[in-house]
């Protein structure tokens, strides 16, 4: 009964009186965990200088493969290294890779988007064709691609062509979606009447168009900062993202680690861990944030 | 219809030709080719002449819109060029190896559909309930859980538990269902759980949308008992979004077993696919690119008709 | 590690396998893992173990290495041989009663036809090792069991060259049809029979009944699977597969023998392999000695052998030849060398003073490693901190194979330090010495350096059949290249292979490209 009487659509219609952070926070359990592990895990990824127990790339020979104990919470790799300390220092990787690949796709995904439903016509047919190459291709062959073609560039600690590798299979997607959405705001009478009074382009789109389309994008850029810290993992697990001795969780498990699971099973058990309960978290969010905003998108 | 069938297939070209191109253009703009990791990869003095006369051989010293041309000649004769590490056709190297991947597609997508169709009703029928709650977290759950990861921990489980291990070589499941079975299930229930949680949300969504459509309440209204209200209308007006992410994951899948297939060390296009990126067989990775992004176009196309043969409106936009 | 070698492994290879102690039984089919698969079917064009494992048996070559009595050389289809006194003639007996798989003979005239392919290819075959051959000035066939090689001059590693598991004996009149046809078939003397390839996942070899050594083979067959990595460990301790023939990391063997328990046989060996840190000398600063010495000196090879026995498959400390190789340099006289010191705080010392000679003292540059975990990874990583330890930041960049190599090209190469590597079949310093030579004449020198006093030594002591005087021109030649420090070798490689029990009589050797005719190996089941 009540999954009919809790009509989604009632979100829109009752005006809200508390912050709408804490209504999130309490019509959203689940999403609100999300929020609390995400807020963690950017506590940690920046804090990690101090939060970590030793430095992550520190090699002791004396020490390798420790079990966890008072020392090393989590044990020790096969370089002595701290595993603790390197998931938290992997969360910077995760997190930053994440983050702005999710952006940049999403962003350029919805400029798209909502470019070529405002113009229509020629440029939207060519767009779409672009898109549909792009999303024909399987994404972790277009990562891999990216990825070996344009090899390392490390900027304060980030590797932009990695972000791009990842970020770049999103945009289809989300052009299609944003796509959509503006093509409903494209027929309604007031942009008609912004184009016959002379607005520019510009201004009808950033002051009419875009407010419209920000739910889906936002649901789609939280949505995407978990898939995009998977496809790291993915992508580091195979040997084309992070390498060593850069802490980052997928590498952690990639190449011999596996070798050490019966001396060392934290080496491969918690590094596993961190991605799920990373990449849980967005989602848990990110699907709330959907449930909350717009219940009817689908992504 | 049809004119609408044909407009469609006329838009499919450009699509094939875009990615043809773009993924000629981007396997040539990676430094380094295939005479380096068959000449060089292993050590050994190797002659100079004998890699300049491999690149001659392969074609690789031609301008590189000479070699998309004869590569583009051949693929409208329906001929998708010679693998470069083995010399063997393209279309047989995966000919050999598409069965063993479509098979682990399969039957991920059955495991899916199982899971998906009475978890999503379930979820979208109890929503904000507990077992809402917990069917979200299962499925949300399967979309964080790296597969390869899931893989390892599968296989570590199998040996440490049975000191088993799913056979190394692929039988046909006509000729022996069991080794077939014991050696695909593992990999299909690491990729499946991914899958059917993509379904199962969407099957949720679906539902609770189609719950609020007025010809529900109407029937609601009318007192009809609920449960068939759902079955009869809900699911099988809900289907059609479901079938749609199933078929298109399900050209992600082929992608997908990129990953997996390494881990469970399976002979099938994912590691093929793998395997030509690091060994630089530009053919190879080129032919499979293709067939992945035909699959994918195909599926896509199937869909659209669906939807066009079931509303008219969709037709004439 | 004082200890030597060679005999250690002896030791413990007797302790794991009372050699030839036993009769051997007939019958089994032996399933051993290949981590990597060939792209064609012939010996001549390829360079991979991956070829050798699944390949090799169905093959004879003219002599072979007697793997227990390494590195005896001996008879394969020659039943003896002799060499003239000025080392310019050599003279084969071959066995009588040879055949090939499709019931043809063998005579002196396959030998001609395969060495004269080798030697120089026509019609589109491809021969990877024809410069080892270039010495040879004619072959004579003056009976059907006679062969004889005539050379240009004398060349120390000739004989060797014809124990070559590369060397597969064709048959001529299958050449002389189709000079590319064992690209893609097999048709040879060996113990086995070709049955099946099926690309991607295995190769089957049934034995030949017809073999020339009475009673050999033991197995009824043979199953190659192709599988690497992790899969492959799992596979080796489940029992699926009884071995893998190229080398486990130490952790691979503790999984192994953990899961098998005593069904497991364990058998080490130093390996003809090692890793070296070559400088990009055509970009500054490594133009400057100073600072690749420097580099060099930094690097605590002792306490890294020690720590990364442990972790990866590397042990041993040695310079350019294999340590524990007759010719190779004594622990004792290495330890005089630069970077080979055991008091590594005079050796940083020495290296810091000389990064701030050359004004070098924040360098920051970029290590350039292959994408494989073993045993590149690790011994990367050990480098990348060793150097942070002078107070260096050097970044490591670990590349896929294809990129990483080309990153190394002779005539472009982009690095500026890389972790390179070097893999011969056998000890012979004219192998392993080619990449120490001006790039002009070696084929894998990726430094870019020119230094004629390295070629004028190699040449010396190709030439020099007399052992001591060849020892002392190497001993120059191994001080010039680490005083110089172009190429600068780290640590050698360790080779251990994990059996089940049931394989009996197969002897490791230092090389894993070596001893894999499968002809005297046996199932004890």
């Amino acid at each position: 009964m009540s999954a009919v009487s809790a009509a989604p659509d009632i979100v829109y219609a009752a005006p809200r009186q508390r912050h709408p952070v804490i209504a999130f926070l309490r019509h959203q359990p689940l999403g609100a965990a999300g929020l609390v592990v995400i807020v963690l895990m950017i506590l940690a990824a920046v804090l990690a200088k101090w939060v970590a127990p030793y430095d992550p790339l520190t090699v002791d020979y004396g020490g390798i493969l420790a079990r966890p104990s008072w020392q090393h919470w989590l044990g020790t790799d096969n370089f002595g290294r701290d595993v603790l300390s390197r998931i938290i220092y992997g969360a910077q990787t995760a997190l930053s890779v994440g983050f702005l690949a999710s952006i940049l796709g999403s962003t350029l995904g919805a400029l798209i988007g909502v470019a070529s439903a405002y113009f229509g016509g020629r440029i939207d047919m060519l767009v779409q064709r672009l898109m549909d190459v792009l999303l024909s291709f399987p994404i972790i062959v277009l990562a891999l691609a990216v990825a070996a073609i344009l090899g390392k560039n490390v900027v304060l600690g980030v590797d932009v062509n990695l972000v791009l590798a990842i970020g770049l299979p999103m945009v289809p997607k989300v052009a299609r979606v944003v796509r959509a959405s503006a093509l409903a705001v494209r027929e309604m009478p007031y942009i008609d009447a912004a184009r016959t009074a002379g607005f520019s382009h510009a201004r009808i789109i950033f002051r009419h168009i875009v407010p419209n389309v920000t739910a889906p994008y936002l649901i789609m850029l939280t949505a995407f900062v978990g898939q995009a810290i998977l496809l790291e993992a993915s992508l580091s697990f195979l040997g084309l993202g992070a390498t060593e001795p850069t802490p980052a969780w997928g590498l952690m498990l990639s190449g011999s680690a596996i070798d050490f699971y019966q001396q060392a099973p934290w080496m491969i058990v918690f590094p596993g861990l961190a991605i799920s309960l990373a990449v849980f978290a967005f989602n848990l969010f990110g699907d709330s944030l959907r449930d909350w905003l717009d219940p009817k998108l689908k992504i | 219809m049809l004119r609408y069938i044909l407009q469609r297939v006329a838009l499919m070209i450009p699509t094939l030709i875009g990615v043809a191109l773009l993924v000629f253009l981007m396997l040539r703009a990676m430094p380094g080719d295939i005479t380096d990791v068959m000449f060089r990869g292993e050590g050994g003095g190797v002659p100079e002449e004998l890699i300049v006369a491999e690149r001659q051989r392969l074609g690789l010293d031609q301008p590189i819109w000479v070699q998309f041309g004869k590569w583009f000649w051949g693929l409208l004769q329906g001929n998708l060029g010679v693998s470069m590490w083995t010399g063997q056709p393209v279309a047989y190297e995966i000919a050999i190896r598409l069965e063993l991947s479509l098979q682990v597609a399969v039957m991920a997508t059955l495991l899916a559909v199982l899971l998906a169709i009475p978890l999503g009703t379930l979820s979208a029928l109890y929503k904000d309930r507990w077992i809402d709650q917990a069917i979200r977290v299962f499925s949300i759950a399967g979309l964080a859980v790296p597969s390869f990861w899931l893989g390892m921990i599968i296989i570590l489980l199998l040996l440490t538990l049975f000191a088993w291990h799913p056979p190394l070589t692929f039988t046909r499941f006509t000729t022996d269902p069991v080794a077939n079975l014991s050696q695909l299930v593992w990999p299909a229930l690491a990729v499946g759980y991914r899958y059917s949680a993509v379904a199962t949300r969407m099957m949720r969504s679906t539902i609770l949308e189609v719950l609020q459509e007025d010809y529900i309440r109407t029937a609601r209204a009318k007192g009809v008992f609920e449960r068939l209200v759902i079955v009869r209308h809900a699911l099988r007006n809900a289907l059609l979004p479901v079938v749609t992410v199933i078929g298109l994951e399900f050209a992600f899948v082929i992608g997908g077993l990129v990953v997996t297939e390494q881990v469970f060390n399976l002979n099938g296009i994912g590691k093929l696919f793998v395997e030509a990126v690091t060994r630089g067989d530009n053919t190879l990775v080129q032919g499979l690119v293709l067939l992945v992004a035909t699959t994918f176009i195909l599926i896509n196309f199937a869909i659209d008709l669906m939807y066009a043969w079931l509303d008219p409106r969709i037709r004439y936009r | 590690m004082k200890a030597t070698y060679l005999l250690a492994a002896a030791a413990f290879a007797l302790a794991a396998y009372p050699a030839h102690a036993q009769t051997p039984k007939r019958g089994g089919e032996l399933k051993f893992a290949v981590s990597a698969e060939p792209p064609n079917y012939d010996c001549h064009a390829n360079t991979s173990f991956a070829f050798v494992h699944p390949v090799r048996p169905h093959y004879n070559t003219l002599l072979k290495f007697d793997a227990p009595n390494y590195p005896k050389i001996v008879g394969d289809l020659a039943a003896s041989w002799s060499v003239s006194s000025d080392g310019l003639s050599y003279t084969f007996k071959l066995h009588d009663g040879v055949k090939f798989h499709d019931g043809s003979s063998f005579s002196s005239a396959d030998v001609k036809a395969t060495y004269d392919r080798i030697r120089d290819p026509q019609g589109g075959a491809r021969s990877v090792r024809k410069a080892a051959y270039a010495d040879i000035a004619s072959i004579e066939t003056p009976d059907r069991l006679t062969v004889v090689v005539k050379l240009k001059k004398a060349n120390a590693s000739m004989l060797a060259n014809f124990a070559s598991p590369w060397d597969c004996i064709y048959s001529a009149a299958k050449l002389k049809d189709d000079p590319k046809f064992p690209e893609r078939n097999i048709l040879g003397t060996g113990p086995f029979t070709f049955v099946q390839h099926a690309a991607g996942s295995h190769w089957i070899g049934k034995r030949y009944d017809g073999y020339f050594v009475k009673g050999q083979p033991y197995l009824d067959g043979y199953r190659a699977i192709f599988i690497r990595g992790a899969p492959m460990v799992n596979a080796l301790s489940a029992g699926e597969v009884m071995v893998e023939f190229r080398g486990q990391s130490p952790a691979d063997r503790d999984r192994i023998v953990g899961t098998l328990k005593d069904q497991a046989a364990v058998m080490e060996s130093p390996w003809q392999c090692s890793l070296v840190v070559s400088f990009n000398t055509k970009k500054k600063p490594f133009d400057d000695q100073r600072i690749r010495k420097a580099l060099s000196l930094a690097i605590d090879r002792w306490a890294g052998a020690e720590a990364l026995q442990k972790i990866a498959l590397v042990r041993h400390v040695g310079g350019v030849l294999r340590p524990g190789d007759a010719l190779a340099i004594s622990p004792q006289e290495l330890e005089k060398l630069p970077g080979f010191s055991r008091n590594i705080n005079a050796s940083r010392a020495e290296a810091r003073k000389l990064l701030k000679e050359a004004g070098a003292e924040n360098l920051a540059f970029k290590l350039t490693n292959r994408n494989v975990a073993m045993p590149y990874t690790p011994v990367g990583v050990f480098l990348v901190d060793q150097w942070r330890q002078i107070g260096l930041n050097v970044q490591h960049e670990q590349l896929d194979t294809k990129l990483y190599l080309a990153a190394q090209q002779r005539d472009n190469p982009t690095y500026d330090a890389a972790l390179d590597f070097n893999c011969d079949f056998m000890d012979e310093p004219n192998l392993q010495l080619i990449k120490y030579i001006s790039a002009d004449r070696s084929p894998i020198n990726y430094a870019g350096y020119t230094d004629r006093k390295l070629d004028e030594l190699y040449d010396r002591q190709s030439g020099e059949l007399d052992r001591g005087k060849r020892i002392a021109v190497l001993r120059e030649f191994e001080r010039h290249v680490l005083e110089q420090a172009y190429i600068i070798p780290t640590i050698w490689w360790h080779r251990i292979i994990v059996a089940n029990k049931k394989l009996r009589d197969w002897e490791i050797t230092p090389s894993h490209y070596l001893n894999q005719d499968l002809a005297d190996v046996w199932l004890d089941q």
